[in-house]
């Protein structure tokens, strides 16, 4: 009887779970080789780059309004600009994609990650021309990110419109 | 499904490859090398062509054929409708077969070829694979200059041409049996893992091939896989002594990890990829071992990850696919 069912139970096994008793069986071993990631440094080295461009930015605020006598909001704007052409620039000479692995996320979150996809589109597809290259491919990876900010930007106003009222 | 061939022979080789791979170890073994990814061109697809066209014009010049005396030439690269190819043979051969194997194309192309010489249509074929680690990073990854960040199990595909001659007329290596394998869907997704998603075909092509010629690792000098990576041949040695106890360790080598200096290029994270990454130690680093003697047999892996973007993003499994060719000293 026992042996009836053990029978009945490897044909069931075999029908149902061959398959997938390999895959798990390969997930498993694949697993013990699996490639050490360093996660904590990475975000570490980001968290201190971040915080150097940060420093940098105010940096530059400040020297804009000293030497150049404009307001705060200005200089901020100013600053903005600095940085979106270091970035595009960087990128066109071909340094910051190795600045970004030396100094990891820290460069990529502000404006000048932004600024870098948008360059590194334009420069990737630049030999098929100025209308089915960089014009159909500059937003290739900004797109989504202009996209939902849009839509996302429209919801939240209606939020504080419902909410806060006009003004 | 396992071919024998008695009269398919390995004449000759040529190799190019570009600033990373003359970096490796096996440089002193590619024929020629360039130090400027551009190769002299205006766009990367440009001088993957020209890559190719190099690699035909040295083999001719190696094997003394001249454009019309070649039978076949079977191209094959990773750039939509395998275009580096089909630009960069033009105008060679007596007719053209454009195959798509991904990073299995080199072994593909050759088995193909040999078919067709024991079965006495042709006498000469060339077989050329390439690949050019920027036209595939733009069209399976990220823009070129984008500084994303890899993950360690990353691979890099490898820039370079390989040609082979392959002739009815007797030289000194002999292609002695090939096994073409299957496709093989094991639930893989990561296309930053490539070693791990085709791993399990080149278990499956390397069971088959055993199985079916009922041989043993120990009757090989060198089992060579393609372009797994440093982590995907631990899972191949792992998983064949857990499931088949066959024990490859004190042969087995990786083709990716061959020709890299892995410690010192950082950038190349697990190892090399790409079709011409088995093609360039094949046909650079082995076809001279072979030449040689000092080697015997060699058993070459080409493993290769049919990968699509578009279908990964569709939630997709990435399939995987793995070709073998035996070589043998004469």
């Amino acid at each position: 009887m026992l042996k009836f069912f053990c029978m009945v139970f490897f044909i069931l096994d075999k029908l149902f779970l061959g398959d997938e008793m390999r895959n798990t069986k390969y997930d498993k071993i694949a697993n013990l080789h699996k490639a050490p990631e360093n996660r904590l440094k990475n975000a570490i080295i980001a968290f201190f780059s971040g915080g150097v461009m940060g420093f940098l930015a105010e940096l530059i605020i400040e020297v804009f309004c000293m030497y150049l006598h404009i307001s705060r909001i200005d200089s901020a704007t100013l600053m903005i600009m600095f940085f979106i052409f270091m970035a595009a620039f960087l990128t066109a000479i071909g340094i910051f994609d190795k600045l970004v692995q030396v100094f990891k996320c820290g460069l990529l979150i502000p404006i000048t990650g932004f600024a870098h996809s948008i360059t590194s589109s334009c420069l990737d597809s630049k030999s098929e021309g100025l209308i089915y290259g960089i014009g159909s491919n500059a937003f290739k990876l900004a797109g989504s990110v202009i996209l939902y900010g849009v839509v996302s930007a429209w919801f939240f106003g209606m939020i504080r419109f419902i909410v806060g009222g006009v003004g | 499904m396992t071919f024998y061939y008695k009269h398919v022979y390995l004449d000759d080789t040529a190799t190019i490859v570009g600033p990373y791979e003359k970096k490796g170890p096996l440089h002193k073994y590619f024929d020629k090398t360039y130090n400027d990814l551009y190769f002299g061109k205006s766009s990367f697809e440009k001088a993957e062509v020209k890559l190719v066209r190099d690699a035909l014009v040295m083999l001719m010049k190696k094997t003394g054929l001249k454009k019309e005396e070649i039978d076949l030439v079977i191209g094959s690269d990773l750039l939509n409708q395998i275009t580096a190819s089909t630009y960069g043979c033009s105008g060679v051969g007596k007719s053209f077969i454009g195959v798509y194997g991904a990073c299995s194309s080199s072994v593909l192309g050759m088995i193909i070829a040999a078919n067709f010489i024991e079965a006495r249509f042709i006498n000469n074929a060339f077989c050329i694979v390439s690949s050019h680690n920027m036209t595939s990073e733009k069209q399976f990854r990220y823009p070129t200059e984008y500084g994303a960040l890899r993950p360690n199990s990353a691979t890099f595909t490898a820039t370079g041409a390989a040609a082979s001659c392959l002739t009815y007329e007797k030289t000194k290596v002999r292609i002695e049996a090939a096994t073409l394998g299957r496709i093989i869907d094991y639930e893989q997704n990561d296309p930053n893992d490539m070693g791990r998603v085709m791993a399990p075909s080149a278990i499956d092509t390397l069971v088959t091939h055993f199985n079916d010629t009922g041989r043993t690792p120990e009757y090989y000098d060198l089992i060579l896989t393609g372009d797994l990576g440093k982590y995907g041949m631990e899972i191949v040695k792992d998983y064949l002594k857990e499931l088949y106890q066959i024990d490859i360790s004190n042969n087995y080598n990786d083709c990716g990890v061959m020709l890299y200096n892995l410690r010192e290029e950082k950038e190349v994270k697990a190892g090399g990829s790409g079709p011409v990454c088995s093609a360039l130690v094949a046909y650079g680093y082995v076809f001279d071992l072979l030449k040689k003697k000092r080697v015997k047999r060699v058993l070459l892996l080409a493993t290769g990850a049919l990968f699509s973007p578009l279908f990964v993003y569709q939630k997709e499994n990435i399939n995987s696919i793995c070709h073998a060719i035996s070589l043998e000293a004469i």
